[in-house]
C-alpha cells in the first residue's frame, strides 16, 4: 500500500477507467462512481447500476478493483449503491460533449421527471437538426433509444434519459 | 425483525420478484421471434430490465436470510414459486403478448409507486430503481394498445380475446395473501386494494380508448403457491442450463 493514496488520487485515475459499453466516456464523467473512502490500508469505491440489469455491472466492478490495485493497493472493495437511483443528469458536461461525439444524442436532462422529456425532440448528433423521429425506445443496449433523423434520413441512437 | 413479519416479508419479496423472473422468461421467447426487428430488441431489453428487478429483490431475500437469486431462480421447482398464472401462461400471439405486459407494466407503476414510500428501506430504494425502468415499459405496451385496439378489424379482435383470457388472471395480483395484514401494519407493503384502485385508473379508461370492452369476469380463486402445467415446462427449460452443472461458475 502506498501510504500517500488519497481519495483524490483514485478518483482522477478512475476518470481513465471507460464504460464498457460507450468505450469514450469514462465511469466518472457517467456519474457511476459515486464515493471514494481511504481508512487505513483499505480502498472502497461505491459505484451504481445505470440501469438494474445493465450486463456491464460486473464488468466496471472488475475494471475498477483492477485500476486502483495499479495505484498500489492491495485492499480493494467496490460496492454497489443504488439510492438514490442513479440519473443521466448526472453525466457531466464533459460526459455529454463525448457522448455526441461518439455519435450518441446525449440524453435531455429532465430534473426528476423523465416524462417530460418524451415530449421533447432530440437533437440528431450529426447535424444538430431537431427534425426528428423516434423509432423505438428501446435499443442495441438498455440505456439507449433509436431515433431517425428526417434532414440526415439516417437513424441514430440517443444514451435515453433516465 | 420479529421472525413472523420476516418471513412474511420474505414470502411478500418472492412473489414479487417470481413476476418479474417468470415474465421476463417468457418476454425473452420472444427473441428472435418478434413481428419486427425493433420489437425483437424492445422485448429483449425489456425482459432483461424484468430479470433486473428480480435480481435486486432477490438481493434482500438474500440479506434478510434467503437464498442467493441464482439458487432462488435456478433451484426451485414450480410449487416453491409464487409468481401469479398470468406470467406463466405460454406467449400466445403478438396481441396476447401485449395486453398481458401492458396489464402488467400497470400494475408494476401502481405497485412500486407505493413501495417507493415502504418504511423497509431496502424495498423502498429498490422500488424508486425500478420505476425509472417502468415508466418505458408502460409507455411502450401502452401505445400497442392502442395500435392494434384501433387497427383494423383482425387486430382488435385478436386483443379483445386476449383481453378476454387475461382478465381472470389479473384479478389473482390483487388477491392478499394470508399473512398480508402484519405487512401493512408494518407499512412495509401497501394494501393491494389500494394498489388496485390506482391500476384500474390507468387500465380501464385505456383499454375502453382503445375499443376494447372491459370484461367482468370473476378471478381465478387460488393462491400464489397453485400453478399450471405451463411453469413447470417453463422452469424445465429455464433451469436446464445451471441444473445440468451446479458447480460451474461463469
Amino acid at each position: 500500500m502506498i501510504n500517500d493514496l488519497s481519495a483524490e488520487t483514485i478518483y482522477n485515475a478512475l476518470n481513465e477507467v471507460m464504460d464498457p459499453e460507450i468505450p469514450v466516456v469514462s465511469l466518472v464523467e457517467m456519474g457511476i462512481i459515486r464515493h471514494v473512502a481511504v481508512k487505513d490500508s483499505a480502498v472502497t469505491v461505491t459505484m451504481t447500476p445505470t440501469f438494474s440489469g445493465c450486463p456491464a455491472l460486473i464488468e466496471m466492478q472488475t475494471l475498477i478493483r483492477d485500476k486502483v490495485r495499479e495505484l498500489g493497493a492491495d485492499n480493494v472493495h467496490v460496492e454497489t449503491a443504488i439510492a438514490p437511483p442513479w440519473s443521466s443528469d448526472w453525466i457531466t458536461d464533459e460526459g455529454r460533449r463525448k457522448l455526441k461525439q461518439f455519435g450518441l444524442a446525449p440524453p435531455q436532462a429532465h430534473g426528476g421527471n423523465v416524462v417530460m422529456t418524451f415530449f421533447d425532440p432530440v437533437a440528431c448528433p450529426r447535424c444538430d437538426g431537431t427534425d426528428t423521429t423516434l423509432k423505438n425506445s428501446f435499443g442495441s443496449t438498455l440505456c439507449r433509444a433509436i431515433w431517425y433523423c428526417n434532414s440526415c434520413q439516417d437513424a441514430f441512437e440517443q444514451f435515453k434519459s433516465l | 425483525m420479529e421472525p413472523q413479519l420476516q418471513q412474511a416479508l420474505i414470502n411478500r419479496l418472492l412473489a414479487v420478484a417470481d413476476d418479474e423472473l417468470i415474465l421476463g422468461h417468457r418476454n425473452a421467447e420472444w427473441t428472435g421471434h418478434a413481428p419486427i426487428l425493433e420489437e425483437d430488441i424492445a422485448l429483449a431489453n425489456i425482459a432483461q430490465d424484468e430479470l433486473g428487478h428480480a435480481v435486486l429483490l432477490y438481493g434482500i431475500v438474500a440479506d434478510l436470510g434467503g437464498d442467493d437469486a441464482d439458487t432462488l431462480a435456478m433451484f426451485r421447482d414450480a410449487d416453491a414459486f409464487r409468481n401469479v398464472q398470468l406470467v406463466e401462461l405460454p406467449k400466445g400471439d403478438w396481441a396476447f403478448t401485449m395486453v398481458r405486459q401492458f396489464l402488467y407494466d400497470a400494475y408494476e407503476l401502481a405497485l412500486h409507486q407505493r413501495l417507493r414510500e415502504s418504511a423497509f428501506r431496502p424495498i423502498a430504494d429498490a422500488s424508486a430503481k425500478i420505476l425509472q425502468e417502468e415508466i418505458y415499459h408502460l409507455r411502450h405496451s401502452h401505445a400497442w394498445v392502442e395500435r392494434l385496439g384501433l387497427g383494423t378489424s383482425e387486430s382488435n379482435r385478436r386483443m379483445q380475446a386476449a383481453l378476454d383470457t387475461l382478465w381472470p388472471y389479473v384479478g389473482q395480483l390483487f388477491v392478499e395473501s394470508a399473512d398480508a395484514e402484519i405487512l401493512v401494519k408494518a407499512d412495509y407493503f401497501p394494501a393491494l386494494a389500494s394498489v388496485q384502485a390506482h391500476w384500474e385508473q390507468i387500465v380501464i379508461p385505456h383499454l375502453e380508448a382503445s375499443g376494447l370492452v372491459v370484461p367482468d369476469t370473476a378471478p381465478i380463486d387460488a393462491p400464489r403457491t397453485v400453478h399450471t402445467a405451463h411453469l413447470d415446462a417453463l422452469l424445465a427449460d429455464m433451469q436446464l442450463v445451471a441444473r445440468s452443472d451446479p458447480e460451474a461458475t461463469w
